[in-house]
């Protein structure tokens, strides 16, 4: 920030100026995620129920988190998403970094690999639920089809358990391995030749060449895309919702959508909200983790 | 030394067969999605999976666009994602020109908040909003869920920008400000033709997200103001799924981004891994 060069003149319309300019965005932001996020905490006070006047709604202070403390239900879900985190996270990183090590010389061509490995990021999560609600389908899904050629039983794959969250964690696998992918091709392509050359001229072999030079150059490409993957499985809930609906039972309710269900099938609304105080906490945990990391807007600065 | 010890054309050979699987693999659902739109009822249901060689059918497409409220959806989904578009780019573009460009009280905090406010998820959202909503009686409005794609776009939008705006060299201004300019003349004036690409790659993001947005649009729209995957989920009912009608919904639900993917793929990439790389 100290290296950015300003006009030189500050003119006091330059000097009121920056305010107008933030004013509206600032005001929307604040508006459409604070006070709901502010909003949350207000109605985490209050016992309301769908189809009820918020007005006749019983004020229950901090009953709501004392309940949360011992509801196996809320303690399920957050074990589903932090096991779901872990399941998918672990693999997506090991291979997104493993495929962007052996593939990242530049090559022809690569441009429309790469286009093609961005669709599943593009396409609304609600049609990648329903794709894969069909080739997951029991009767006429796809995968059963050819499990059977290699003579495995067709399974009941939305409807047993463990079957269900290996269903979600597999679809979010397809999703999101590609976005490591090509996050850590990007910043192997622009780690400075110099040094690179200096490692291998020095003979380290290819392995001790990756796991000294190469990944700890882009060890902070790596923590937040780390971070950002793990922010967004606590904000995940519209693929789960489409493809399993969170059951069966709750093995595949991730946080967000216990909240969603607590909130609009259950109708408790002022519960939900407590609950949605914790993912609150949670996720901002989390971004003040890439906060610490790094902000870009005031990293970028010294470009 | 393995790159080496395999021979050079090897090596790219090898290269390109693995890219392929890749593609093939992250390619394939896709492909099922749309070649099932276009099956007919007994080819839909039938075990034994058809790839290619099928008579196609639009009965799938003549059934969603004539029996249900399909146009209207898809008004709907074009009103919302382009004019929360319109107003992200607009006052997201004035929030990272004033956040690149100058010094002001307040800017750290700024920039540091709308870093935190970008993660905060939909969910967290949902029962807030409908509560906004049934209170002040907007129930159903188009507006709001404008309003709140908006909000939800701003700081990822801001961010985007103010990383183009650092790229361009402040002399331009400079000029224009001795020459009597107007704050807001510069911005439109000099700065906005330079940014095209900026406001091209925020806009994609943008439009993408109001497009495809699902939970919210569920909960805020009703029978009139539904948006495409709203109408998509209605496919699932209580006695089974009309999987060939909603794999052609979902087919024509993907059109928009697949479109800009395949023309906008170096920048939609770039906006992606700025974050990560640079930051």
């Amino acid at each position: 920030m100290q290296s950015d060069s300003k006009p030189p003149a500050a003119m006091s319309i330059r000097a009121l100026s920056p305010y107008f300019f933030i004013l509206p965005a600032v005001a929307i932001m604040v508006a459409g995620l604070v006070y709901p996020v502010l909003q949350a905490f207000y109605l985490s006070l209050y016992d309301w129920k769908i189809g009820t006047k918020f007005e006749d709604a019983p004020f229950v202070g901090i009953r709501h988190f004392i309940r949360m403390v011992s509801d196996e239900n809320v303690h399920e879900s957050v074990w589903v998403t932090l096991r779901f985190g872990f399941w998918t996270i672990t693999i997506e990183m090991f291979l997104g970094v493993a495929l962007a090590l052996l593939l990242e010389k530049p090559i022809r061509g690569a441009s429309l690999f790469r286009t093609i490995f961005i669709l599943p990021l593009m396409i609304s999560p609600v049609v990648v639920g329903l794709i894969w609600r069909y080739l997951f389908d029991a009767r006429i899904g796809w995968i059963n089809y050819y499990l059977g050629k290699v003579g495995i039983e067709p399974q009941v794959w939305l409807g047993n358990a463990d079957l269900a969250f290996f269903a979600i964690v597999f679809t979010d696998i397809w999703q999101w391995t590609p976005f490591i992918f090509i996050i850590v091709i990007a910043g192997l392509q622009a780690l400075p030749s110099e040094i690179l050359e200096a490692s291998k001229i020095d003979g380290a072999n290819w392995w001790q060449h990756i796991l000294f030079v190469k990944l700890p150059m882009i060890r902070s490409i790596l923590l937040i895309a780390l971070l950002l993957r793990l922010i967004d499985v606590f904000r995940a809930l519209e693929v789960m919702y489409i493809l399993t609906g969170g059951g069966p039972g709750r093995a595949t309710e991730l946080l967000s959508l216990h909240i969603y269900n607590r909130a609009f099938e259950t109708q408790q609304l002022g519960y939900a909200s407590a609950i949605s105080v914790l993912l609150i906490l949670i996720v901002f945990a989390l971004s003040f983790g890439i906060l610490v990391a790094g902000n870009p807007l005031k990293e970028k600065s010294d470009i | 030394m393995i790159g080496q010890a395999i021979g050079g054309r090897q090596a790219v050979i090898m290269h390109y067969a693995s890219l392929a699987v890749l593609a093939l693999i992250t390619l394939m659902p896709i492909w099922v999605m749309v070649s099932t739109g276009f099956k007919n009822d007994v080819l839909v249901q039938q075990k034994e999976p058809v790839w290619f060689f099928f008579v196609p059918t639009l009965g799938n497409y003549e059934y969603i666009m004539t029996r249900g409220n399909f146009d209207v959806y898809l008004w709907n989904s074009i009103i919302v994602g382009t004019l929360s578009t319109f107003f992200t780019l607009l006052f997201g573009g004035f929030c990272a020109y004033a956040l690149a460009r100058t010094e002001f009280r307040g800017r750290v905090l700024v920039a540091n908040s709308t870093l935190l406010v970008r993660m905060v998820p939909p969910a967290v959202l949902a029962v807030p909003a409908f509560a906004m909503v049934v209170n002040f009686g907007l129930n159903n409005d188009l507006a709001v869920l404008t309003f709140f794609y908006t909000a939800l776009n701003l700081p990822f939008a801001i961010w985007l920008l103010f990383g183009f705006f650092k790229q361009i060299p402040v002399e331009l201004e400079e000029a224009a400000i001795i020459d009597g300019a107007t704050p807001l003349q510069v911005y439109f004036r000099v700065l906005l033709p330079l940014m095209k690409s900026g406001y091209a790659v925020a806009g994609i993001f943008t439009f993408r997200i109001a497009w495809n947005e699902f939970i919210l649009a569920l909960l805020l729209t009703g029978r009139k103001t539904r948006t495409l995957p709203v109408g998509a989920s209605g496919f699932i009912t209580d006695t089974g799924v009309e999987w060939g009608r909603i794999m052609a919904m979902g087919t024509l639900i993907v059109i928009p981004p697949l479109i800009f993917t395949f023309f906008a793929a170096r920048q939609i990439i770039a906006g992606m891994t700025a974050g990560a790389v640079k930051g």
